[in-house]
């Protein structure tokens, strides 16, 4: 079994802590790193929280005095960093990290020390940019910095921007490269690809949007580096550079990266609505190929978001038909997710309640996304708050809404205990209603003229009761993350205990110890069934009802004979050799930063002994 | 590094049957495809932009350039040689073609750092101008991975100079053998796209 | 496509290499190739002419490599399905960014932006 253990050891000795903050650091099981990813993405939805607090309590009234006009440039900037690259993306990868190894039967990630490698750079990369507001000031160019906003700025928040993001991108192409491997090589026997629940698949389709976007955006970034750090024209139009480049760079990264925000949340969700539905997901082909199609497509519509530049009537024509037609996919998935429900007999748990939120909000936002598809009706809205207003019915109330059901879903699983039903539930209703106050009357604020971007707005305007109810909302929604936290916390002592299977789930992730052992199963699972759990616990009469049967159904039960002594499972070793590469990413990024050769040299050193530390120990040594 | 990192459990059996390091490395050459091709692409957005600067045609050297693109070419047969000499089992020699592969990757490099130095003398800096820029950050990048290649491939003769290239001996020298040929096919089109392609200019 | 060697069989299993014999002739056919090309640099054709032709001499010699020392035609089918869809993506994307330039007469300074979302 354990090939890789031979006589090699590596140059130190290896951390052995099992238990204790070391363990921790040191770590290389997909669990941990889960669970860390999930901590560190909530810490930065605080921060992030607190900053769109900021944005809209200078909204509240015409006029705001809460921040000056350099102060809420940054803050909105931030803002948007912060939520799309520190909270939604990787609470994505903590649910990716826990659960894809448990539902498709495996004991780890296919790269477990690469997988810590990637946490520790969003870390890093995440706590680099923050570094920024101590530094001179954050990035104040908005997150998709366009050029040459971004190349004029004289404070150094751009040069951050260019060099965090740049970080980050590293951590989610080593998690893309990672789980790619991992659900095509390590499914359990008889795991085939039809067989992996929607959230793997979504994963997969993710992680190739990952694959293919994170190149084109670094590019993107290192030439802004350039221009900014070096002096090179890319994007400088007086010597004949085309900021117009930056935009078809940006948006080639940035739509992809919409899906690849989106698309585990609509993975978890159809993951959420059979079990609380008691029924298979409903076309569970139509509902895998939608969403590859989804990602394909995802290629073909970036010059959706280019529509007021000009690019001449034939690719606006184009890119306003391909966008309509990524409708289509996108349609289907909510028809699955429809029938899913249709006729079930349904649990209303608190998961259910974000799924069926996470349905109808994403719904509003979906539909006024075509509604920008229409190049002129494009015009009218760009720069708009209805523009605002769409991205957050689709990233807070599609992908947060259905992180938020994944995390009520798995969180027995991960802990062991549920957090509560009742909190869950003010915090659903209390969430639901604030994110509709806070983001419905920006739709006509949009419409009404308000530009987005702006630090304040005059009194005659007519924009200053939307504006206030949308204040109130966020502080509502403000308030719903407290219950969530509170219930985080209660739950720890006071949570409901939760055996193996709280749900009555379908997936394999149900069919192991809540929380599982670190080699996540006895004896890996030999899969003959969809949903092949389920079919463990269910027969099928004569009409095709399920019937429960207690001593194994007709799934995978008898396989249990043929247990394996668990004496022998090998797991990867601890190692520090991951956070001490990691941590050589943003010391580069300072060298580059204050061109300082001294800086590099250290940074470059730190990284290359922690690859060499790396490289020349094994993944696992004897016992 | 991911091709030191093997895991417990698959090296016996995967679900496709391919190699997972493998698997990775050309997941990981499928994204540098769109590295390199955004950069291609800037570069042919911006080779007839030189402002007052020199033009493509008259600052490139071709005869210079030919012979370092074939040094780079004969680099992948060295290598490739190497893991032939790897499959035999055989380390020693398997060692004399990577060296000799590292060998002529720094000749490779050496050409464009003298190269570079040229340019330079002649009136073209980075910030020369935007064909100048799109020049230097596609041809340097480039260059940086032959570098880490030739870091890569001098780690492998150390590691087998202090014996600790087994277990896994073929493998290592195949991932890095990918990584390297890619690299190479990157510079058959930069040169053919770059270098001898005629501008407007 | 030419086999530079008929006579050696290595179809059968994907851990079976060619000859070393075989990476000489290949090797040997990408140095005419890249002689030819650079020897085409330097006639007066016509640019169509020279494009095409120097286009096409780099996609056989990128062909080679990738199919004989990357062993691309001899290993499992996934690994050239992730190469190709990076190169396919890769060509269709930017050949759309590019076109849009050209057709949009490129060169001169964008108009002033403000869009995005």
């Amino acid at each position: 079994m354990a090939t890789a253990a031979h006589a090699q050891k590596g140059l130190f000795s290896r951390p052995r802590a099992k238990t204790g903050w070391f363990s921790w650091v040191t770590t290389v099981d997909h669990k941990k790193i889960g669970i860390m990813y999930m901590f560190t993405a909530l810490f930065f939805f605080i921060v992030g929280g607190v900053e769109a607090l900021l944005i809209r309590a200078q909204l509240a009234q015409p006029n705001g005095q809460v921040l000056s006009a350099d102060a809420y440039n940054q803050v909105f900037t931030m803002h948007g960093l912060t939520m799309i690259f520190l909270v939604v993306m990787p609470l994505g990868s903590a649910l990716m990290n826990y659960f894809v190894p448990l539902m498709i039967g495996a004991r780890d990630v296919a790269f477990p020390r690469i997988n810590a490698f990637s946490y520790w750079v969003y870390l890093f990369g995440g706590l680099f940019l923050y570094t920024s507001f101590a530094l001179g000031g954050a990035p104040d160019g908005g997150w998709f910095g366009y050029a040459p906003l971004s190349t004029l700025q004289t404070s150094d928040g751009m040069t951050f921007y260019a060099l965090g993001l740049q970080i980050l991108g590293i951590a989610s192409l080593g998690g893309a490269i990672n789980f790619i491997v991992t659900i095509l090589n390590m499914r359990a026997p008889g795991m085939t690809l039809m067989r992996m629940p929607v959230f793997v698949w979504m994963t997969l389709v993710t992680s190739f949007l990952l694959l293919f976007a994170m190149p084109v955006i670094a590019v993107a970034l290192f030439q802004l580096m350039f221009d900014r750090v070096w002096g090179a024209n890319f994007f400088d139009a007086t010597v004949g550079g085309d900021p117009v480049l930056w935009q078809h760079l940006f948006w080639l990264f940035g739509h992809p990266e919409v899906y690849i925000m989106i698309l585990p949340a609509m993975g978890i969700v159809s993951d959420i609505l059979p079990t609380f539905s008691g029924k298979p997901i409903f076309g569970y082909a139509a509902i895998v190929f939608a969403g590859i199609a989804i990602g394909f497509m995802g290629w073909g519509v970036w010059a959706h978001h280019m529509f007021s530049v000009g690019l001449g009537p034939v690719a606006n024509s184009a890119f306003a038909l391909s966008t309509m037609f990524i409708a289509v996919p996108t349609g289907v998935k909510i028809f699955n997710w429809l029938g899913t429900m249709w006729g079930g007999s349904i649990r209303f748990k608190t998961p259910l309640l974000f799924a069926v939120g996470f349905v109808t909000m994403f719904v509003i936002g979906g539909l006024s996304g075509v509604s920008h598809a229409i190049v002129p009706h494009d015009g009218q809205q760009t720069d708009t708050y209805y523009i605002v207003a769409h991205f957050h019915y689709v990233l807070f109330g599609g992908a947060v809404f259905g992180l938020f059901g994944g995390m009520y879903y798995w969180w027995p699983k991960m802990f062991g205990r549920h957090l509560g039903e009742g909190l869950g539930k003010v915090h659903f209703w209390l969430m639901l209603i604030g994110f509709n106050l806070a983001f419905g009357p920006m739709h006509i604020l949009g419409l009404q003229g308000m530009p987005r971007r702006q630090d304040t707005y005059p009194d005659n305007m007519g924009w200053n009761f939307w504006n206030l109810i949308s204040t109130v909302g966020a502080f509502l929604i403000a308030v719903s993350i407290l219950v969530f936290f509170w219930n985080v916390v209660r739950s720890r002592t006071k949570g409901e205990e939760a055996g193996a299977d709280p749900w009555d789930g379908r997936t394999l992730e149900w069919a192991t110890a809540s929380p599982p052992p670190e080699h996540n199963f006895d004896v890996i699972p030999h899969v003959t069934h969809r949903d092949d759990f389920w079919h463990t616990k269910y027969a099928t009469d004569e009409e095709g009802e399920p019937v429960k049967v207690f001593a194994g159904g007709s799934g995978s039960d008898e396989n249990i004979d043929q247990v394996h002594h668990t004496g022998h499972i090998h797991m990867p070793d601890p190692s520090f050799w991951p956070v001490v590469a990691a941590f050589g990413l943003p010391v580069l990024a300072f060298g580059v930063l204050y061109i300082s050769t001294p800086t590099l040299v250290v940074g470059g050193l730190i990284l290359l002994v922690g690859l060499f530390g790396w490289g020349l120990e094994p993944s696992a040594e004897e016992h | 590094m991911a091709t030191q990192d093997i895991v417990l459990d698959t090296q016996e059996h995967t679900s496709t049957g391919v190699d997972n390091v493998k698997l990775a490395m050309w997941a990981f050459l499928g994204s540098e495809c769109l590295f390199f091709a955004s950069l291609i692409s800037t570069y042919l957005l911006y080779r007839n932009d030189v402002l007052s600067g020199p033009t493509p045609s008259e600052i490139y050297d071709i005869p210079f350039t030919s012979v370092s693109s074939f040094v780079l070419l004969m680099s992948s047969l060295t290598m490739v040689l190497a893991l032939g000499a790897i499959h035999r089992k055989d380390e020693r020699q398997m060692r004399v073609w990577l060296l000799a592969t590292a060998v002529l990757g720094m000749v490779f490099i050496g050409g464009q750092i003298y190269e570079f130095t040229t340019f330079v003398e002649e009136g073209m800096k980075l910030d020369t101008s935007t064909f100048s820029s799109a020049f230097f950050v596609l041809t340097g990048f480039h260059g940086a991975h032959v570098t880490v290649g030739i870091l890569l491939l001098l780690t492998l003769v150390m590691m087998s100079l202090f014996g600790r290239l087994s277990p896994g001996a073929e493998r290592k020298v195949e991932m890095i053998g990918l990584y390297w040929h890619f690299v190479d096919i990157v510079w058959v089109v930069i040169f053919t796209v770059v270098y001898l392609i005629p501008t407007n200019g | 496509m030419t086999e530079p060697v008929q006579h050696v069989e290595y179809h059968d299993h994907h851990t079976e290499h060619p000859t070393p014999r075989a990476y000489v002739w290949v090797a040997i056919l990408l140095a005419l190739v890249t002689a030819i090309e650079v020897a085409i640099y330097y006639f007066n054709l016509p640019d169509w002419a020279l494009i095409a032709g120097l286009l096409i001499f780099a996609l056989i010699k990128f062909l080679f490599v990738a199919r004989w020392f990357m062993h691309l035609k001899f290993d499992e089918r996934v690994f050239r399905m992730l190469f190709l869809t990076g190169i396919i993506t890769a060509l269709f994307v930017f050949s759309i960014v590019l076109s849009i330039f050209f057709l949009a007469g490129d060169g001169g300074p964008a108009p002033l932006v403000n869009g995005g979302g």
